[in-house]
């Protein structure tokens, strides 16, 4: 197993984590057990909060901030890809105050086109890499990929785990890629794909994520976008004790990313609700917590204008991209 | 920093009058009674002015009682209570908001929890006890068990609408007739309630309501033509109620005090056993008979969970209890915080360590932080005595066995809570634990289907389940 | 409106996982009342219309079964308040098609509603009374519950059109199985109402289904469905009824042989609840 090259100073008891294959997996499965039911309860009874006025307000204009504005299709063209990145620059023309978004997240080869729209925007361009969605390639392949889109300007990558690995147990097949995919990353920061729809249980979700973290994913993402279910509330909150809990270990803050899923504005404030109270404020910013979404900008800019005007906006009133 | 605006849900939801009456044989009459006026905690202001009943009253209710029972409601087939008590359960439902935002305004609780818990727990009670009435024969007492007469009834402020739909759903769906007294602090919901009643075409007297204080709780009580007592409330009040009893033949059930137990073994799941640690002893606002209100960690996770319980803690939301985003809401009277405040205080004295949340607290009302003993040992008053407020106190233990002895040790025992992930370990402390109700990786869970009901001290007697019928049949 | 305003004259259909198709055979058959008057034409299902039927009972299993007991009961409950506004539309129906005055149509139709009623009750009770601990001799848990046995074919009673009918039907679905029905062949009209009524309150689609048509046409092929885990025979044709059993023990069905003249005003008990539940237990140890 490689040494982890993003974390020198983890404390003795983390450092002793990731010593070989045999101590990664006593700790993973040292980790606390996640009660189904409990975690459950507890994203359901946070859903219930009430947000309104100045603080939706802060609400919208956060979130969209945090959208990682994506498109991952088949189909996709350096066209579509340049309407997007207008749209990342200015989400509302007709509201020049509305925040720019986080990053666009697109396919490796749509990296330059994406890097020559936002240049001086200070937009982030993020690559999904790695055999993007399944993951199922040799480890050259994946480097190759994230290099290739490193080499194309992607200042972030979304890379996916090997969920075949991690199943079989194989902890230390799946911590090693990616830190070889983090050293692949150069200066790229690097987001780690759990794919929880697959990993089926929220102890596995939890032992990814320590997983994820332990190896130097600067963010853990929950989902491609192509499995579902993609990103729920509870398998975040479990990402969000795990950012949480690191923190409390090592003094570092590392972030979350949920992805797909979330359309509506009242989800993605049950999400930030979330973050508020189980990672605590200081995730509430761009550098730790993320969307990956692709439509729920616009229902973000309809209920801005909502919030602004007084009245119920339609779906005419804000760009189609 | 991110605030949240303010949510508060509307008051005017409540249809707040200005006086309230007792409710006797299907009429709302005006009691002979001193008027009480019934404060809402969150705010110190007064909401309404509440007839109250006299002595005289609780008789007339009686025989109110005891005439439907005997003409009407004793004699029916159960399949037309059923439909009556049906009713009842939907008008519940549909009159569920006001409910809420009432029981909210006049006890304290926030309205996430009246609105989200105490409603509709109160008409699923109705709903499951309603399917009871034309079913009693299956109840496993015997072929057509009988119904006993008139059940004089006296519940606590705690959860006013739902202990009420504890005491008369189960006494109507087994042919009784009711006679029951809210809590002087918390009569509104349950006149609500009568209102329902009157709504849902009961024939008169079938249920009768009577605000007051303990002595109108006394002659109910005590009424010699009351056959079954059901008392829902303190220890001390409910040995005098079996004291007076004593010899009567009455049939009385009795549900009391706690000082439950929740048990953390080093194995548990941390993050859900903190919430259900949270939810146990802050649940509203700790006022629950059954609140985890002794933490009992184990001490090779104890330092952890400990962190992680002050860091949630301090994250619950104390104020307004008409804020959809209050967590915790007022304490229920001024009485009721300075016996808190007292107990606090000997905890300190007795050499507790005292944390509380740094949460801002509103400028009028009675409200009491959030508040966390480490370092309590069993001989603290903190340790033995229901504080009946949101103060936790943590003690440790380092094997199964001294857990059971610490969590059992203990006059009362109404409840207790698990937590570990090892299935075994679950039953067999469960099979250990002197308490009416033993939660495993969960707390103050409650449904109609599901006996509650304690040990000792804590009472006799079930409500809810197959079990809690028996309370209201002559077996 | 005038007195001779011509009525709108209903379709009866199916009803086929939430939605009333016709026949896909296409066919159809004339009901008529007691005197032998036409009252309307209802879709004559066929052993596609079964395929269909028990393909949609199937898909709404996990979802039934795997909701609350309270929900359940809520659910039927409210089946119950819709039925009770439809009143009169079932006496009438009942009175024409089983020949009664509507004053006795009227009081079936009570019967009918109270025993929804009943029954709807039922959903949260059945494991408590059926179910419990098993105080075995040894450090275990054990307990015991009732499951729903699945995808149940009722043979819905010949004469009682619709106390029977309900009397078969809701026992079904209370304790969580999901049913296809073939309705009384003769006196289908109240059965295609109930699908209505059954449309219009909470009930998930494809729960309750029911085909109208010729019993002894639609029998064999529920009896031999391999997605079938129960068979109710109350309304199959005497002659048919071994054959039937024969074929259902083809996948060992759970086959409930009832008295076709089963008498149904009188208060019923547990066996049509029990008829189509299994027992489960549960072993645990216990120990530190």
């Amino acid at each position: 197993m490689a040494a982890p090259s993003t974390s020198p100073s983890l404390p003795p008891a983390l450092a002793d984590a990731v010593r070989d294959d045999a101590s990664l997996r006593r700790f993973l499965h040292g980790l606390p057990g996640v009660d189904q039911v409990g975690v459950e309860q507890r994203a359901a009874g946070l859903g219930t909060r009430s947000i309104k006025k100045a603080g939706k307000m802060w609400a919208i204009d956060t979130a969209i901030g945090m959208v990682d504005l994506t498109t991952l299709e088949g189909a996709d063209t350096h066209g579509k890809v340049r309407s997007l990145a207008a749209k990342a620059r200015r989400p509302d023309p007709e509201h020049p105050d509305v925040p720019q978004v986080a990053a666009v997240c697109v396919y490796p080869d749509m990296v330059e086109t994406a890097v020559r729209e936002l240049d001086g925007t200070g937009i982030d361009i993020a690559s999904v890499a790695t055999a993007f969605p399944s993951g199922r390639s040799s480890l050259k392949v994946k480097l190759e990929d994230t290099a290739y889109a490193v080499d194309a300007g992607a200042t972030e990558i979304d890379m996916v785990i090997d969920r075949g690995a991690f199943l079989s147990g194989r902890y230390g097949q799946v911590f090693d890629e990616i830190v070889q995919v983090k050293h692949a990353c150069r200066d790229a920061h690097l987001k780690v794909i759990l794919e929880t729809g697959e990993l089926a249980t929220y102890d596995n979700v939890r032992r990814a994520s320590w997983l994820g973290l332990l190896a130097g994913g600067d963010f853990i993402k929950t989902s491609t976008g192509k499995v579902s279910p993609a990103a729920t509330l509870p398998v975040t909150h479990v990402m969000l004790q795990a950012v949480r809990d690191w923190h409390t270990q090592t003094g570092e803050l590392r972030g979350v990313k949920p992805a797909g899923g979330i359309r509506t504005t009242k989800d993605a404030i049950k999400y930030l609700v979330a973050v508020h109270e189980v990672a605590g404020p200081e995730w509430l910013t761009a550098d730790l917590f993320r969307f990956g979404a692709s439509t729920l900008l616009n229902d973000l800019l309809m209920q801005r204008r909502t919030q602004l005007e007084g009245h119920y906006s339609g779906p005419d009133y804000v760009t189609v991209d | 920093m991110w605030e949240y605006a303010p949510a508060p849900e509307s008051r005017d939801i409540a249809n707040l009058k200005p006086t309230y009456r007792m409710f006797v044989d299907g009429q709302f009459v005006e009691g002979a009674g001193e008027p009480l006026k019934t404060v809402n905690p969150g705010t110190e202001e007064v909401l309404a002015e509440v007839s109250t009943a006299a002595p005289a009253d609780v008789d007339k209710a009686v025989k109110a009682a005891r005439r439907a029972y005997d003409r009407v409601w004793g004699k029916m087939p159960g399949s037309e209570r059923a439909k009556y008590i049906f009713r009842i359960a939907r008008l519940i439902q549909e009159r569920g908001r006001e409910l809420a935002v009432l029981e909210s305004l006049d006890n304290g609780k926030p309205i996430k929890e009246s609105r989200d818990v105490d409603v509709p727990t109160a008409a699923a009670h109705f709903f499951y006890h309603a399917g009871w009435a034309d079913k009693l024969g299956y109840a496993g007492y015997g072929p057509d068990p009988k119904p006993l007469g008139v059940a004089g009834q006296v519940i606590p402020w705690n959860f006013p609408l739902l202990m009420a739909a504890w005491k008369i759903a189960p006494a109507l769906a087994c042919g009784n007739t009711v006679v029951l007294k809210p809590a002087e602090t918390t009569p509104l919901t349950a006149l609500v309630l009568a209102e329902i009643i009157q709504q849902a075409d009961l024939p008169p007297g079938v249920v009768n309501i009577l605000p007051g204080a303990g002595d109108v709780g006394a002659a109910v009580t005590s009424h010699p033509d009351v056959d079954k007592v059901a008392f829902t409330g303190s220890t001390e009040v409910g040995k005098l109620i079996q004291r007076q009893l004593a010899g009567t033949g009455r049939k009385l059930t009795l549900e009391l005090g706690g000082k439950a137990a929740n048990i953390v073994f080093d194995d548990a799941p941390l993050d859900q056993a903190v919430e259900g640690i949270v939810n146990g002893i802050f649940f509203n606002q700790g006022h629950v008979c059954c609140a985890g209100s002794r933490l009992l960690v184990q001490e090779s996770v104890a330092e952890e969970l400990l962190e992680k319980l002050r860091v949630r803690v301090s994250t619950l939301r104390v104020g307004d209890p008409l804020d959809k985003n209050t967590d915790v809401g007022a304490i229920n009277s001024r009485e009721q915080l300075t016996k808190i405040q007292q107990l606090v205080e000997t905890g300190d004295a007795e050499g507790a360590e005292r944390w509380t949340s740094a949460c801002p607290l509103p400028d009028k009302g009675f409200y009491f932080a959030p508040t966390v003993f480490s370092n309590v040992s069993q001989a603290m008053r903190i340790a033995r005595e229901e504080i009946f407020g949101p103060v936790l106190s943590v003690l440790t233990f380092r094997t199964p066995d001294e857990a059971v002895a610490k969590a059992n040790n203990t006059p009362y025992g109404l409840s207790a809570g698990i937590w570990t992930e090892k299935g075994s370990r679950i039953l067999w402390a469960a099979q250990k634990m002197r308490a009416g109700v033993v939660w495993a990786n969960t707390f103050n869970r409650f449904d109609p289907t599901a006996p509650f009901g304690g040990y000792q001290e804590s009472g006799f007697g079930r409500e809810g389940g197959r079990t809690g019928l028996e309370a209201y049949l002559d077996v | 409106m005038s007195e001779n305003r011509i009525s709108v004259a209903k379709t009866y259909k199916l009803y086929i996982g939430g939605a009333f198709p016709r026949s896909e055979s296409g066919r159809s058959y004339p009901v008529v009342d007691a005197k032998g008057a036409f009252l309307a034409n209802a879709a004559q299902g066929s052993r596609k219309d079964a395929r269909d039927a028990v393909a949609a009972a199937r898909k709404a299993f996990p979802g039934w079964s795997g909701a609350t007991a309270y929900n359940r009961g809520q659910v039927l409950y409210r089946v119950a308040e819709v039925l009770e506004g439809r009143r009169e539309q079932f006496a009438a129906e009942v009175a024409s098609s089983e020949g009664v005055a509507v004053k006795k149509a009227q009081s079936l139709v009570d019967a009918a509603i109270d025993r929804w009623v009943w029954y709807a009750g039922w959903t949260d009770k059945v494991a408590t009374v059926l179910g419990g601990t098993n105080p075995v001799a040894g450090p275990y848990f054990s307990f015991s519950m009732p499951e729903p046995t699945g995808v149940v074919a009722v043979l819905a009673p010949q004469q009682s059109s619709l106390l029977g009918l309900i009397s078969v039907v809701a026992p079904v679905i209370a304790t969580g199985n999901t049913a296809v029905v073939v309705s009384s062949q003769d006196r289908p009209l109240p059965a295609v109402t109930l699908s209505e009524v059954l449309a219009t309150s909470d009930l998930p689609g494809g729960v309750v289904n029911v085909l109208t048509g010729r019993t002894a046409e639609i029998a064999p092929w529920l009896a031999s469905h391999g997605d079938v885990n129960a068979l109710d025979l109350t309304g199959a044709p005497e002659a048919m009824r071994a054959d039937l059993e024969r074929s259902a023990a083809g996948t060992v069905k759970r086959v409930l042989r009832t008295r076709p003249s089963e008498d149904f005003t009188r208060e019923p008990d547990l066996a049509r609840l029990r008829a189509f539940l299994e027992t489960k237990t549960v072993w645990h140890p216990m120990g530190v």
